[in-house]
């Protein structure tokens, strides 16, 4: 028995169950199980009412969910460095389980990008042993020996990899925002939804432990938590997120669907300083590539031009580290950006669907 | 002039030091002649066959046959020389002991690309082989082998047929009966004929005769 | 031109089909020998590879925990939660079948199952539906059970999600081992922070069942090579007579103008083809061999050293290459020195022997120089090789050598033999058999190596065997040995047997490490049974008595040479320190073994109690007291095995070995008698001009013929007479030199003068065998082909 063979067929394992990990990666020939029913899960309803803490905790009965934290961090020599912190959810069959049997399963994604440099780490586990998992009360996310724990007014944060680990606090300066219609976010013509809501305003400050030395950092950072069993439609192949930090004061989420016929489905969610929101059905929001990139994985675009005209949003968004492909086993491209034109600004960019 | 042999050496090491065997020989052979070499044994005919042959180059010396140096040729040169333009008929038969006679007869022939059906058809009836093409050479007579080994290198229709004493390991009736043929089917062909043989009688039916001594033409 | 040429060619094949079998067979039967014992070697190397890879044996640390006991599956996510990446592990017998149960999510990559077909469903195999993967053999022992056919799967194992493992070996909430990935976070805490009572086990050079299944290979590659040599001496052979006998068509068409070069290219194409046609029958013939060999190979791993190896023969493309690449590349190097020969073959028949002779001369001095050089790097190496490679250097050095000496050898005999006769039949015999010597000199090589061969691995399966033996009668010195299956039956059996026995021995023991090395250590009972059977290699002064009591420890060979331990050395167990007080020779076993006091061992490793027990009795009880067992204590019989069939089911696993080991001495013997034949055979067509005119001075026919085959025989038994010694300083590197740096020990040597003596009759009846048929032929040699001689002579 070669190895090889073996070696293929555990990575072909572990991409078929992690195809579920919705949009993350959506290939052109169309992943299994994302666009097909969503047979025994519970799928998001308009007009959502959330219950916290409760609802920071995990919704087994919807078959994916995240908790994705991105942040802009600049140490004081004025370099800067982007992060990534993410536990993705995603179930087998509508229930918790137990014991090694349980049908649900955790990949946890870190990553830190500094201008040249790019590392990535990845975690698997099995829920139901205790080696990850989401309590609500107190909230804590874990899987191995990462955490973001705290009662979402501050919160603690560790990841490592084989090159890297960080050591994190952050504190939110703003109250948690709903995206679409109160958190009930539609994704495609054909209403697929998820529920999604955010923490955009934490200040963020800690320790990098890079190759180069531990790191002393300050920023911002978003978190994201979204849910739901169906999350894109058939002809739907990848998505182009953004979520922008203005000097104003002012933040922008959009992102735009990439559908197999060519356009596109956009959505936006533009928050005010003090955390009022517009939420943009589709068309208001356009995001064009300007320059593309090979990376070890696929050629993305690096720089996009980004509107929004109802807010006189016309700004370019170029990558920090064009490279800051993720190598995990199901890859795509995330990493800090920069923002110039009618705004100035940083923020994040995840794309995926490329090749 | 077909064959032009000019002062040709050739020594050969041996035990007891170098053998100078041809010390300058000259000889010229027209088309349609025929011509008897004789001598001792050891005086060097049949290597001077050999190398008019191509089997072997000499040390000094031109060989031209058709106007064309065999001298300066190299192995694939001398191969094709023998193949086509020169036919060597030798004492030994040297048939093929794997080939049936028709094979045997026609062998020559094809490996010159030049393969008559006809032509062979007729070599075959005019040596009298007709019965005997689906033998191997082990079943025939000494004659009948000889015949076949004329008949292989006539089939190609060679310019120049040498011969090596062909009639040596035959009876004297039968060296006689192939020896006509031999010299009927030559002259049909209008090739000429150079013959090392120590039989007077033989040497005899040739239009010229030459005779080596100690390396030289008597 | 072409078709011409290749008609004349291969007619001739046609006309003799003799000489075309005497070459296919050559080549086919050099090829069957090398790919036969490369089959049988890839197959069972396939087999543990395969089984190794399961468990990710020997690539990867693997943490356990120091009693050698489960360990608690918290710990594993106490591990990983404080940033250790390891991978759990459970593993057990079902139905006869291992059991390995793995998590795929956390499993470094190269590790683990299985191939997902198209019937696999990885949510299930996930979420504890209970599929197992397992080769078809396999497959049909687990019944009841949904098995997916893997054929790739290790043969005799089963591989399952964690959570069916533990539910199906009822170790639900039990770790057994937990590997651990290559690259790890930067910052980790140590492991003796974390989880104390576990052990890290570094990676092993190859796997413990590869590392030890190896030596037996090693005999086996052993006799590859030698076969490959023995194989490579047949094919220039039959190039050799191949080519010898179709040398007056290849002048006859180099005269009728057929180039060289074309020739060459010719001749050279097909003789390839006919290599890829034999070569093809050969591989298929080793094939046959390895299957006919394949279940007694299989048995004897299995039962030497508990290796799951397939009984069945998979046809591998990689021997199927190696199979018909020895025989392409045989082919390939005989040919191009015929064919180089050919190539300065001068045309005309005038060859010119004088100057052959001076070449032989000049090849005789640069053989000779190539000998000696050799041999004296045998002689050195015989004092300073070490390990593996420097082992099989020697044994190179040494064939290589002597082979190349034999001629030489042989010549001066039968120079001095040829001064020696009186009569004039005699000396002309010697003189004449001293001329054939260089056509013969190929064939009589392949015969030495074969003999030698034959000699060294006899030699040391042998002594292997005796050795064996006798540590069987020291090892196995209880008459009754009992199985418990837990903790009550074998109180039940202590007490039932308690008043009946002479002496009740428990048997257990703890893994551990001594040294680095992993260890079984042994809590023995203080017994006369140990002092009266154990010998030691080395002791201190009353070994048992200072063990018992309590203050020493004593460990086998392999421990003490791996460890580099020696007696009075202290090594710790735990916090307790012992003395090494003996060190005793456990052949066939893998790892380090240490006896200590049962008291000792009991402080030591409270959790371990005693599942066998040996029983000392008067032998003649034995039948009833396990009849009474069974009725009183309920312990049936199946849970008991009594001294003498351990023995033989022991020696049997030997007899395997042997089986396979003397079946291929045949084949070797028999391979090289091919040789002899096809020399002879080379030889007959001049051996003509040779004989004649001693025919002609009056030996009759008969006579020569007789004369031939004595000859013949003769040359084997002067081969045999060289074979002997390289066959011992074979075994003895083999045992001393090779068998230490594979096994771990030095075998003792012990001589078998009678084993020697039936191969070399077997020899001399390969050569006259070999020498019979063209000897009859030579005897019954028309007159007048002999005639010919003198008529033909120039």
């Amino acid at each position: 028995m070669s190895d090889k063979m073996v070696q293929g067929v555990v990575g072909r394992i572990i991409a078929l169950v992690f195809l579920c990990f919705l949009p993350l990666q959506v290939a052109a020939q169309g992943f299994a199980g994302l666009g097909t029913d969503a047979e025994g899960f519970a799928i998001p309803t308009p007009d959502p009412s959330f219950d916290f803490p409760a609802d920071h905790g995990p919704h087994p009965e919807y078959r994916i969910e995240w908790w994705y934290l991105t942040a802009n961090l600049t140490a004081e020599d004025g370099t800067p460095y982007g992060l990534q912190w993410t536990l993705f959810r995603s179930a087998l069959a509508p229930e918790a389980g137990e014991g090694w049997a349980a049908p649900q399963l955790w990949m946890g994604h870190a990553a830190v990008t500094t201008p040249d440099q790019h590392h990535v780490s990845e975690r698997l586990a099995r829920g139901g042993i205790g080696q990850a998992g989401v309590t609500a009360e107190p909230f804590s996310a874990w899987i191995d020996d990462w955490v973001l724990r705290g009662d979402w007014d501050t919160l603690q944060m560790t990841a490592s990899g084989a090159d890297f680990s960080y050591d994190m606090a952050l504190t939110a300066q703003g109250p948690l925002i709903f995206h679409g219609q109160d958190g009930y976010s539609v994704k495609s013509a054909a209403g697929q939804a998820s529920y999604y809501y955010s923490q955009p305003f934490f200040d963020i400050a800690g320790v990098l432990d890079l190759p180069q030395g531990d790191v002393a950092v300050t920023g911002t950072a978003w978190l994201d938590r979204e849910w739901s069993s169906q999350p894109l439609s058939d002809d739907q192949t990848g998505w182009d997120w953004f979520s922008l930090s203005f000097d104003d004061g002012h933040k922008l989420m959009g992102f735009r669907l990439q559908q197999t016929d060519g356009q596109n489905y956009t959505s936006a969610t533009w928050i005010t300083p003090d955390g009022r929101t517009t939420a943009f059905p589709d068309g208001a929001f356009s995001a064009e590539p300007l320059i593309t990139h090979q990376t070890v994985g696929g050629e993305v675009p690096i720089r996009w031009q980004v509107r929004l005209p109802a807010r006189d949003v016309d700004v370019t968004v170029s990558a920090m580290n064009p490279d800051a492909w993720m190598t995990t086993s199901i890859p795509y491209w995330e990493g800090p950006v920069t923002v110039i034109g009618s705004h100035m600004g940083m923020g994040y960019l995840e794309m995926t669907g490329y090749e | 002039m077909l064959l032009s042999v000019k002062d040709i050496h050739k020594t050969y090491t041996t035990a007891d030091g170098p053998f100078a065997v041809l010390r300058g020989i000259d000889l010229r052979l027209a088309a349609g002649e025929t011509l008897a070499l004789t001598g001792e044994s050891g005086s060097g005919k049949s290597t001077l066959l050999h190398l008019i042959g191509g089997l072997d180059t000499p040390d000094q010396g031109q060989i031209m046959i058709d106007g064309q140096d065999i001298a300066a040729l190299d192995d694939n040169g001398r191969a094709a020389l023998r193949r086509g333009t020169v036919g060597v008929v030798f004492q030994q038969f040297n048939l093929i002991p794997s080939l049936k006679v028709a094979d045997n007869i026609a062998f020559q022939a094809r490996l010159a690309d030049q393969h008559d059906p006809d032509w062979v058809a007729t070599l075959a009836d005019r040596m009298g082989l007709t019965e005997q093409l689906n033998k191997y050479p082990e079943q025939l007579s000494g004659g009948q082998q000889q015949r076949v080994a004329i008949a292989r290198t006539l089939a190609p229709k060679p310019r120049l047929v040498l011969a090596d004493e062909p009639t040596g390991n035959l009876d004297e009736a039968t060296a006689a009966t192939v020896m006509d043929l031999m010299l009927e089917l030559v002259a049909e062909t209008g090739a000429g004929l150079l013959m090392v043989t120590h039989s007077e009688a033989l040497a005899g039916r040739m239009a010229r005769r030459l005779h080596l001594r100690a390396g030289r033409l008597a | 031109m072409t078709r011409a040429t290749l008609q004349a060619l291969l007619s001739h094949w046609w006309r003799n089909p003799l000489q075309l079998f005497t070459l296919l067979a050559g080549l086919a039967l050099a090829t069957a020998l090398w790919s036969g014992v490369q089959a049988v070697n890839a197959e069972a190397r396939a087999s543990y590879d395969a089984a190794a890879a399961a468990l990710g044996e020997g690539q990867y640390d693997r943490l356990l925990r120091r009693d050698g006991q489960p360990m608690d599956q918290a710990t594993y996510i106490t591990l990983r939660r404080a940033g250790w990446l390891v991978s759990p592990v459970v593993q057990g017998r079902l139905d006869g079948v291992r059991i390995i149960g793995i998590d795929p999510l956390t499993a470094p990559g190269d590790i683990g199952p299985v191939a997902i077909g198209e019937d696999a469903d990885v949510v299930g195999f996930l979420t504890g539906a209970g599929q197992l993967f397992a080769n078809a053999e396999t497959a049909r022992r687990l019944t009841g059970q949904q098995v997916i056919i893997t054929p790739e799967a290790a043969p005799g194992t089963a591989i399952t999600d964690i959570g069916v493992a533990q539910r199906l070996l009822g170790k639900q909430g039990q770790i057994d081992s937990l590997i651990i990935a290559p690259a790890q976070p930067r910052s980790q805490p140590p492991l003796e922070n974390i989880a104390p009572q576990l052990l890290r086990r570094a990676a092993q050079g190859g796997s413990d069942i590869g590392r030890l299944t190896d030596s037996f290979h090693l005999n086996l590659t052993a006799f590859g090579l030698l076969s490959f040599a023995v194989g490579i001496f047949i094919v220039h052979g039959a190039i050799g007579l191949a080519f010898e006998q179709r040398r007056p068509v290849v002048r006859t068409l180099r005269a009728l103008g057929l180039p060289l070069r074309r020739l060459i290219v010719l001749m050279g194409a097909e003789l390839m083809l006919f290599a890829l046609f034999a070569g093809a029958i050969g591989v298929a013939l080793g094939y046959g061999i390895a299957a006919l060999l394949l279940p007694d190979v299989a048995a004897t791993l299995r039962g030497l050293y508990g290796a799951d190896v397939s009984g069945t023969l998979q046809l591998r493309p990689a021997w199927w290459l190696s199979g018909l690449s020895i025989a392409l590349g045989g082919t390939a190097l005989a040919a191009s020195g015929a064919l180089f020969k050919l190539s300065k073959m001068p045309l005309l028949a005038a060859a010119q022997p004088r100057a052959l002779a001076m070449a032989a001369g000049r090849n005789a001095v640069i053989q000779g120089a190539g000998a000696a050089v050799l041999l004296a790097v045998a002689g050195v190496l015989m004092f300073t090789a070490q390990g593996l490679i420097g082992g099989f250097t020697l044994l190179a050095a040494l064939l290589i050598g002597a082979a190349l000496a034999l001629p030489l050898i042989l010549d001066r005999v039968l120079a001095a033999c040829s001064g020696l006769a009186r009569s004039v039949t005699a000396q002309w015999f010697w003189s004449d058999t001293r001329q054939q010597l260089p056509g013969l000199s190929l064939a009589l090589m392949a015969l030495l190596l074969a003999m030698a061969a034959n000699v060294g691995v006899s030699t040391m399966v042998s002594s292997f065997r005796l050795t064996f033996v006798e540590f069987l009668d020291q090892r196995l010195s209880s008459e009754l040995y009992v199985s418990t299956e837990d903790a009550t039956q074998s109180q039940k059996l202590t007490a039932f047997a308690a008043p009946r026995v002479d002496a009740i021995l428990p048997i257990q023991f703890a893994d551990t490490e001594i040294a680095g090395q992993p260890t079984e250590v042994y809590g023995a009972r203080d017994n006369h049974t140990y002092r009266d059977n154990w010998i030691f290699l080395q002791n201190s002064a009353a070994p048992w008595d200072t063990t018992f009591g309590g203050q020493t420890i004593l460990i086998n060979e392999q421990l003490a040479r791996r460890g580099g331990l020696g007696i009075g050395d202290q090594v710790q167990l735990q916090d307790q320190v012992f003395m090494i007080a003996g060190i005793y020779g456990d052949y066939g076993n893998p790892i380090g073994q240490a006896v200590i006091s049962e008291a000792q061992f009991a402080g030591l490793y409270p959790g371990i109690t005693a599942q066998r027990f040996g029983l000392r009795l008067d032998p003649d009880q034995v039948p009833d007291f396990v009849a009474a067992l069974e009725a009183e204590a309920g312990i049936p019989a199946t849970q008991t095995v009594d001294q003498a069939r351990i023995k033989a089911i022991s020696l049997q696993v030997f007899e395997r070995t042997f089986t396979v080991t003397t079946a291929l001495n045949i084949l070797t013997l028999a391979v090289a008698g091919f040789a002899i034949l096809m020399s002879l055979l080379t030889l007959a067509t001049m051996r003509v001009p040779q004989l004649a005119p001693a025919w002609a001075m009056g030996m009759t026919r008969g006579q020569l013929g007789r004369l031939e085959l004595l000859r013949a025989v003769l040359l084997a038994v002067l081969t045999a007479f060289v074979a002997l010694p390289l066959g011992l300083a074979l075994a003895w590197a083999l045992l001393a030199v090779v068998n230490v740096a594979a096994f771990g020990w030095e075998l003792p040597m012990y001589l078998f003068p009678g084993d020697y003596a039936r191969l070399g009759i077997f020899a001399l009846l390969a050569a006259a065998l070999a020498a019979l048929w063209p000897a009859r032929r030579l005897a019954r040699t028309p007159p007048a082909d002999l005639l010919k001689v003198f008529s033909n002579e120039r």
